[in-house]
């Protein structure tokens, strides 16, 4: 297992080390003079110059990268253009809003999401399977945006039950996460349905039952069981969807988070925390992909020996 | 003498592909939306963005089908020609995405080796960009806009196709025929164009329709932000954004384009569930 854990940690660094060198070259890509882009458009030729050396935009670019990757160790990641704060301060404030955010549209999915594949895994072809098939293909189609609007005019606007937008008590986290979720949801149900069916199919499966073994005890302990271990994996990479997905339902309830910070970024062109943003969304969704590897190790050691 | 029923597997496939009745309605529904977007100038009843300041925020009558916008606007007219916008951005997305990530996936599964590596970890670190964010990215480095919005999208389909196609084309590599027109001395590009590429194609167009639902939703949610298609042009998104202000009021605003919206992607994920279904002998 340690083994595992130690290929699987430095299989991650190439993908850190490609990602840091995308959102590095981020700036450069960018049209126009990144100087210049600093110091502002009324900037003069001597401030101008001034900001390239002190950005160090003048020295070759691997001595540039090089530094980059220091200061990212360091978590120094500028300033705001447009606010002038540092962008640590900036992401700092929005990180917690935006994790707990799909933390609960992730408890919220996993648990309609699976809980509806078990249901029409176990009674296929029934009302149940039928209903979850339609709702699993209305709920990957299903914009977010637009469900988020639909609940907030008629929760918040006319029933007037929960508030438009904001952050703060459980009643703020209802709609979000009901929007950011459902679609995930969606995914995890026609999943979990196939894996469910896959398992059932199982040799063991038919053995449990024809020597006896109670119809419970064979869809808990050997059906349920082995069809959940992909469902792991999934609920990992849908994390990556939810981060995405985060960004626009963040837009629609107002939500004091990582997306909503990033589209003002984009909007004012605050490319020091696009930056720092871009990076940070990566990151994340890698680590995360590391930890489901992990996890996956921990509950199918077949993968592990590979 | 006997006749056996032979049936080409073009006629084999849409045999099977008409039995599907929910993918022969989306098909008809998708047939519909292009013919509506591609007539706009002559069936929408009104201007996409003249206003007319004696009609705003009317509810939907007989004059405005789906009622007016805060400009006085017709939204059925807006919604036709949004359409022409949203199927064009999902069109030329998924092909331009689909042409460079199946080229990708053929010379990384052909030639294997060391350009085989290289591509797929750039194609490992495209997707550590989850979500809309690798379109996000690409529009703050061009700029908002709808054409931008194209190359974001295209760019964040190419790994998909890649990846997809690679495995195809190593299996396709080591089949008999290929193996033949090797030993007999086709050239690579041939070997590529002519006996690998048409063996990858039912899985990319099955792809390819799945996409277009996603593409169409994601431009529809990047112009719904505000980094897609700019006032006054008339895009789904955009128009739902213009809603958000009017919830209580005018409903209609909001509930119009996003039926669109759900219609069209729906359309295009229930067609190319069709597809794969009636394709299945081939893909496994």
């Amino acid at each position: 297992m340690f083994e595992y854990f130690l290929r699987r940690l430095a299989g991650t660094i190439p993908v850190l080390l490609a990602v840091s060198v995308f959102v590095f070259a981020f700036v450069h890509m960018l049209p126009g003079d990144p100087a210049r882009m600093v110091a502002g458009q009324d900037a003069s030729y001597e401030q101008v110059e001034n900001v390239r050396k002190e950005l160090l935009l003048d020295r070759p670019l691997w001595e540039q990268y090089l530094r980059y990757l220091n200061q990212m160790a360091h978590l120094e990641l500028g300033r705001s253009i447009k606010t002038h704060e540092p962008v640590l301060t900036l992401i700092g404030q929005r990180f917690m809003p935006t994790l707990w955010l799909t933390v609960v549209s992730m408890i919220w999915a996993v648990i309609a999401g699976v809980g509806l594949g078990v249901l029409s895994g176990v009674w296929r072809g029934g009302v149940a399977d039928r209903l979850a098939a339609g709702g699993a293909i209305l709920g990957i189609s299903f914009p977010s945006f637009w469900l988020g609007l639909l609940l907030m005019d008629l929760f918040s606007v006319r029933l007037g039950w929960l508030p438009t937008g904001g952050y703060g008590t459980w009643a703020h986290f209802v709609m979000p996460a009901f929007t950011l979720g459902s679609a995930v949801a969606a995914v995890m149900a026609r999943f979990t349905r196939s894996a469910y069916i896959e398992v059932a199919g199982e040799d063991y499966v038919r053995t449990a039952r024809s020597k006896g073994v109670p119809e419970r005890t064979v869809i808990w302990t050997h059906t349920l069981r082995n069809a959940l271990i992909p469902v792991i994996t999934l609920t990992g990479l849908q994390f990556g969807f939810l981060l995405g997905g985060a960004i626009v339902v963040e837009t629609v309830f107002a939500w004091p988070g990582l997306g909503r910070l990033l589209i003002d970024s984009v909007s004012f062109r605050d490319y020091p925390v696009i930056q720092a943003e871009i990076l940070l969304f990566a990151v994340e969704f890698v680590l995360i992909n590391l930890i489901v590897d992990l996890l996956y190790g921990m509950v199918n050691p077949e993968i592990r020996l590979k | 003498m006997t006749t056996t029923n032979i049936r080409s597997p073009g006629r084999e496939f849409w045999r099977r592909f008409r039995r599907q009745h929910v993918a022969m309605v989306s098909l008809a529904v998708i047939i519909i939306l292009v013919a509506a977007a591609f007539l706009a100038p002559w069936i929408a009843p009104y201007s996409q963005t003249t206003p007319d300041y004696d009609a705003l925020l009317e509810g939907p009558s007989w004059a405005h089908w789906a009622g007016t916008d805060s400009y006085g606007r017709d939204i059925l007219s807006r919604m036709i020609w949004g359409g022409q916008v949203s199927l064009t951005v999902g069109f030329l997305s998924v092909i331009l995405g689909c042409v460079v990530g199946v080229a990708l996936g053929i010379i990384s599964g052909f030639f294997g080796g060391w350009i085989d590596g290289l591509i797929m970890r750039v194609i490992d670190v495209m997707l550590a960009f989850p979500g809309i964010l690798p379109a996000i990215a690409v529009v703050a480095i061009l700029g908002p806009g709808l054409v931008n919005v194209i190359y974001a999208i295209a760019l964040s389909a190419v790994p998909v196709f890649a990846r997809l196609v690679r495995g195809t084309t190593l299996a396709l590599k080591e089949t008999l025929y290929v193996q033949a027109s090797r030993s007999i001395g086709v050239s690579r590009t041939k070997l590529m164009l002519r006996h690998i590429l048409p063996g990858t194609l039912p899985a990319v167009i099955v792809y390819a329709s799945l996409r277009m639902g996603t593409s169409i939703l994601t431009a529809a949610a990047l112009s719904f932000i505000g980094l897609g298609a700019q006032p006054p042009s008339p895009e789904w998104g955009a128009m739902l954004s213009d809603g958000r202000s009017y919830l209580g009021v005018a409903d209609h605003i909001t509930i119009f384009p996003g039926l669109a919206i759900l219609i069209t992607v729906l359309a295009f994920n229930l067609f190319g569930d069709g597809l794969r279904d009636a394709l299945d002998q081939k893909l496994r």
